[in-house]
Formats: structure tokens, sequence, C-alpha cells
């Protein structure tokens, strides 16, 4: 996809307008970050609903992929949140698999990664943030705040503490966001720099060909893992906000 | 003793132990790099927990001052509590517990079956 007199490594994270359309002043155009969005998506789509279409007893290794997967995040959110938890599946599940096609999507060549972009992720972590926050408050009412005092300080450190720990928590969708973007947006243009040392050290090049090869599998659990950490921490998240401590 | 042969038997466990032990530093290696990897995602996230409340500490004080014209006091202030929250994250990230001082009864939820390999401990930032 990149123009054939630009190659830099950060070349990849261009944005380009495919299909151009303004509605007012607001630029809505559909660019490659879009359509990568919407190929994951699809493919989202057809990953789960064509592995359960035979509903087989036994598995195959499509249905059992599904399978795990699902088994995967209910596992997560009964361990973090508890019984409980069941009722918030369809939102954990869909982020982390967005999340996660997203990442692998972008492992494969010519394409593009648009969970490397901090706008894409923010977003992301927004909802989370703002999700679990009404969540917090429709759960316990104006009882939340209470969330911000820290249990067992004695009443002189409020002051203190309380501006603490409302940044803690302001800081969440940051510190969420940030990790995703920052691992793709690192590895990536790791990858890219180590891929132009191969043609311009000749026969040398196998050397950082070797290497791309061996970062290339370590890119690929990161994309897992950052798919993971996200999941968990959603999951976290909405445990703080259910159960005050 | 030692100009004696041993005995077959116990040739047969030399070689024995000699194989198991070859399996264990083999397996100690592979625990090794996975501590490693640990490590490596530990590292990362302790950076972005710090910088993370750092950012919001800043931007609050900004806002504020440039709100009620206290320029920069309140930035000052805000640094510091930024500062101390970015390391209450770290304390919390990296103590596994994730609680507030007092409360003892959450924290070991989460399984420690974590094939993933960033450790149990490594997934609770925030928790409380």
């Amino acid at each position: 996809m990149a123009s054939a007199d630009h190659h830099g490594p950060l070349s990849q994270f261009e944005i380009k307008t495919l299909l151009p359309i303004r509605l007012g002043e607001a630029d809505i155009s559909f660019t490659n970050s879009s359509l990568m969005m919407v190929i994951a998506l699809v493919l989202i789509a057809l990953f789960l609903m064509l592995g359960v279409r035979r509903r087989a007893l036994v598995p195959g290794r499509w249905q059992s992929m599904v399978e795990l997967s699902y088994e995967f995040i209910v596992g997560l959110l009964r361990e973090t949140v508890g019984a409980d938890g069941r009722r918030y599946f369809p939102f954990v599940f869909s982020l982390f698999m967005f999340v996660l096609f997203g990442n692998m999507l972008g492992m494969v060549p010519y394409s593009f990664t648009f969970t490397s972009h901090i706008i894409v992720t923010f977003a992301l972590a927004a909802v989370v943030f703002v999700g679990v926050t009404i969540l917090g408050f429709v759960k316990h009412g104006f009882h939340f705040v209470t969330f911000f005092v820290p249990p067992g300080v004695s009443m002189a450190l409020w002051p203190l503490l309380i501006p603490i720990e409302i940044i803690s928590y302001l800081s969440r969708p940051i510190s969420l966001s940030v990790r995703l973007f920052a691992n793709m947006l690192a590895g990536h243009t790791l990858l890219k720099v180590f891929a132009g040392f191969v043609p311009a050290l000749g026969a040398a090049g196998i050397l950082p060909l070797a290497f791309v090869a061996a970062l290339s599998g370590l890119e690929l659990v990161i994309a897992f893992l950052q798919a993971y950490v996200f999941a968990i921490l959603t999951c976290l998240y909405i445990n703080d906000a259910l159960h005050l401590h | 003793m030692a100009e004696r042969e041993p005995p077959q038997a116990l040739r047969d466990l030399d070689t024995r132990l000699k194989r198991l032990r070859a399996e264990d530093d083999e397996k100690a290696r592979a625990d090794a790099a996975r501590e490693r990897g640990r490590g490596l995602s530990l590292a990362l996230r302790v950076g972005v927990e710090l910088v993370a409340a750092l950012i919001v500490g800043v931007g609050m004080g900004l806002l504020l001052d440039g709100w009620l014209g206290t320029t920069p006091w309140l930035l000052i202030v805000f640094f510091v509590l930024g500062a101390a929250a970015g390391m209450l994250n770290v304390y919390r990230a990296m103590s596994g517990m994730g609680h507030t001082a007092g409360d003892a009864t959450e924290g070991q939820r989460t399984g420690d079956d974590d094939p993933a390999g960033t450790g149990p401990k490594a997934d609770r930032s925030g928790k409380r």
C-alpha cells in the first residue's frame, strides 16, 4: 500500500483517505483505518458464525477455536468479577475480539494496524471508562463516591489521599489506551526498521532477516497478550464498579 | 573406593541421573526465558502507569490554573499529586493485591493459572 517513493518505517501508520465524506464541518472520510476495522468486524463475524455452523457435539478444529475464545473470556470474567460477571460477557468479548483481530490483522504484510493509533485505542478505553463509571453510579447510586475514600485511613489524610485516588482513577483510560497503542506502534516500527537493514546489508542481510523472523513471532505473542491485557483490565474495572471495597 | 569399578546398577543410576538433570536444565532455561518476558512486560507496565497518572495530574493542574487564574500553583500541587498517584498505581500493579490499605479481603481472586505468561500479579492494576 505504501507508495513507491516512500518506504520509511513510519509510513505504515499513514492514514489514507479512500472515500472522502464530509458531514458539515467534520471530515468523516472512509480511510484505510476504517477499511481494516470493517475487515476485522467481517472476519470476526465469519469466524464465529461459520465456526459454529455445524454445531457438532464433538467440535472440529474451527469450532473448538470458537469455543476456546468463548470459554477464555467466560473464565476471565468468572475469575475476576465472579458469578454476576456473566452479564458483561458480550461487552468484554466484543472488545477482546476487536482488539485481537486488529492486532493480528496488523501482522499481515501490507496491512494497516488500526490499534497502533492512539485515537482508536483511546476511544475504546474511553468507552470502557465511561461505561464502568456509569455502571458504578447505577449500581451504587451516590454511594459510589466512597470508592475514592481509602478504607482504614484517618480522616486527617483524606484531603491528601482523595485527590490522589481520583487522579489514579482518571489515569485508567490513559494507561489502558497508551499501553495498547505503544506496544503496537513500537513493535511494528521495530519490525520495519530491521526489515530496512535486510536489503541495505547485502549478503549480511541474513542476520537482520533472521531477527525479523524471530521478532515477528514475538509480535504475534504481543498482539495476543495486549488484547488479553485489555480484556482483563476491563474485567477488573467492572469488578471495581460492582463490588466497592 | 576410588580404584574399584562401580557396579552396573550404580552406573545405570548415574546415566539416569545425568539425563534427568539435563531435562531439568532445559526446563529451567525455558522458565528463565519466560521470566525475562514477564519482566519486560512488567517494566513496560510500570512506565505506562507512572506516566499516565502524571499526565492526568499535570493536565488537571493546567486546566484548574487556567480556570481559576492561579498559575502556577495548582500545576505544582497537581504535579506532585499525579506523581504520588503514579507511584500508587505502580505499587498496586506490583504488589499484586491491588487493594488499598486496610482492605485485605479482596486481592487473591484471579486464578494463578496464566498461560500467557504475564503473571497474575501483572494483571491487577487498579484493583482494590
